[in-house]
């Protein structure tokens, strides 16, 4: 069977995706939000898993306003990354697992979550820089990788009850599948941050902070949270944490937190790093 | 019939991308998407206004564009994401965006953005974080 080894929280703006292609993880600015990651990689060594899936936002590369899903699945053998039209290095592509995801689909739409499946699907930097940051060092991706995106571009967005409540059923499918890999999950995005407006520039550290005990241990405090409410602390582009519910609720309710990691400011953005381990049974 | 009205519209010095906004933006993001492919990248920058009429701009949008006043596009509805595929690459960041919104340099800005670090350490250690 499969199991879920578990989650790891991170940012994934783009100033991060330059800072690792021009090499300056060692400026002053930066060192000390890099060194931060260390532990989750020695973590992801020791685990070694077969599947990361990745929870994050499309910014306009695979979707346009014309059609937004709430809750998109990759559902491909490959994923590919492309041009943005800023700048960014166009990385390798990704392999995926059409079968596993196929599967997860079923289970979730079967928990009454109505997902829109993929079967092609370009992945932008919120899906890519939290894969290089955990896994450039390597020469290849070392897992599988399965994008799944959560709109949280434009309003209406699902609620945090409802992300918490679909990490979940992510959780169910997971362990439902009949073959044993082991599965990772990244809740990416956050932390505070407004990117526009005269409140541009806000970064709520101690409410980030709260958000990192909520994940850990209390996850129905932020889960409890309205849309409007989590963006009156943490920013309209804040919002993106609801997306950490989604690895949350796959884990199991009782965690061990390997490794808590923030950092202020990088670019605009609180960021906050958890590694969250499921209760191991045997490997 | 009216649009909603939102517990969001009252957060300060805040604009919530939402269906009104994208809704009246539509073709001014749809334009800035198209960026994403370096063939309408030059077709833009050879004749800007032609390519705006192309994608429907009003004239207020088209002035706008034409003239890369960003802020303004903001303020009319261009999504930052989109914006930024326009922004980007002829130097206005999203700490710009930050800045202009505000009126103050891009320097002021940041300085503000480093300010929330102050004390930071001292706090995570008490509360159990990685410090190095």
């Amino acid at each position: 069977m499969a199991r879920i080894v578990g989650g790891v929280t991170t940012s994934h703006i783009p100033a991060i995706g330059n800072a690792m292609t021009n090499k300056l993880e060692n400026e002053p600015y930066w060192k000390r939000f890099f060194e931060g990651y260390e532990p989750v990689k020695e973590w992801l060594a020791d685990v070694d898993p077969d599947i990361a899936i990745v929870v994050y936002n499309d910014h306009g590369l695979n979707f346009f306003l014309d059609k937004v899903p709430t809750f998109a699945l990759g559902c491909a053998d490959v994923y590919h990354n492309a041009d943005e039209g800023w700048g960014l290095n166009t990385m390798a592509s990704f392999d995926g697992d059409a079968q596993f995801s196929w599967h997860l689909a079923e289970s979730i739409i079967r928990q009454d979550f109505d997902l829109c499946t993929c079967q092609e699907m370009l992945v932008d930097h919120g899906f890519i820089v939290p894969m290089a940051l955990m896994w450039r060092h390597l020469a290849e991706w070392p897992v599988k990788g399965i994008p799944f995106a959560v709109n949280t571009v434009q309003h209406p967005l699902p609620s945090a009850r409802r992300c918490y409540d679909l990490g979940k059923a992510l959780g169910k499918a997971i362990r439902s599948y009949p073959e044993d890999k082991k599965v990772v999950i990244f809740g990416t995005g956050g932390m505070s941050h407004q990117l526009q407006g005269e409140r541009a520039g806000i970064i709520d550290v101690d409410f980030d902070m709260q958000c990192m005990e909520s994940v850990i241990s209390d996850p129905d405090w932020l889960a409890s949270k309205s849309t409007t409410e989590i963006m009156e602390k943490a920013g309209t582009e804040g919002v993106e944490i609801i997306m950490w519910l989604v690895m949350r609720g796959a884990l199991d309710p009782e965690v061990n937190v390997i490794h808590k990691h923030y950092h202020v400011p990088i670019s605009n953005t609180g960021a906050g790093v958890l590694v969250l381990e499921n209760q191991p049974i045997a490997y | 019939m009216a649009w909603n009205k939102h517990e969001y519209e009252k957060i300060p010095g805040t604009y919530v991308f939402d269906g009104k906004t994208s809704h009246k933006a539509y073709a001014l993001n749809k334009l800035l998407f198209s960026f994403n492919h370096e063939e309408n990248r030059q077709e833009f920058a050879k004749d800007p206004a032609a390519y705006a009429g192309k994608y429907g701009l009003n004239d207020e949008q088209k002035e706008a564009l034409v003239n890369f006043e960003f802020l303004k596009m903001l303020q009319m509805g261009a999504n930052i994401y989109y914006l930024a595929k326009l922004a980007v690459p002829r130097g206005f960041s999203v700490q710009d965006a930050g800045a202009a919104f505000q009126g103050i340099t891009t320097e002021e800005f940041q300085a503000k953005l480093t300010a929330k670090g102050e004390g930071l350490e001292e706090k995570l250690e008490k509360a159990g974080y990685w410090n190095g």
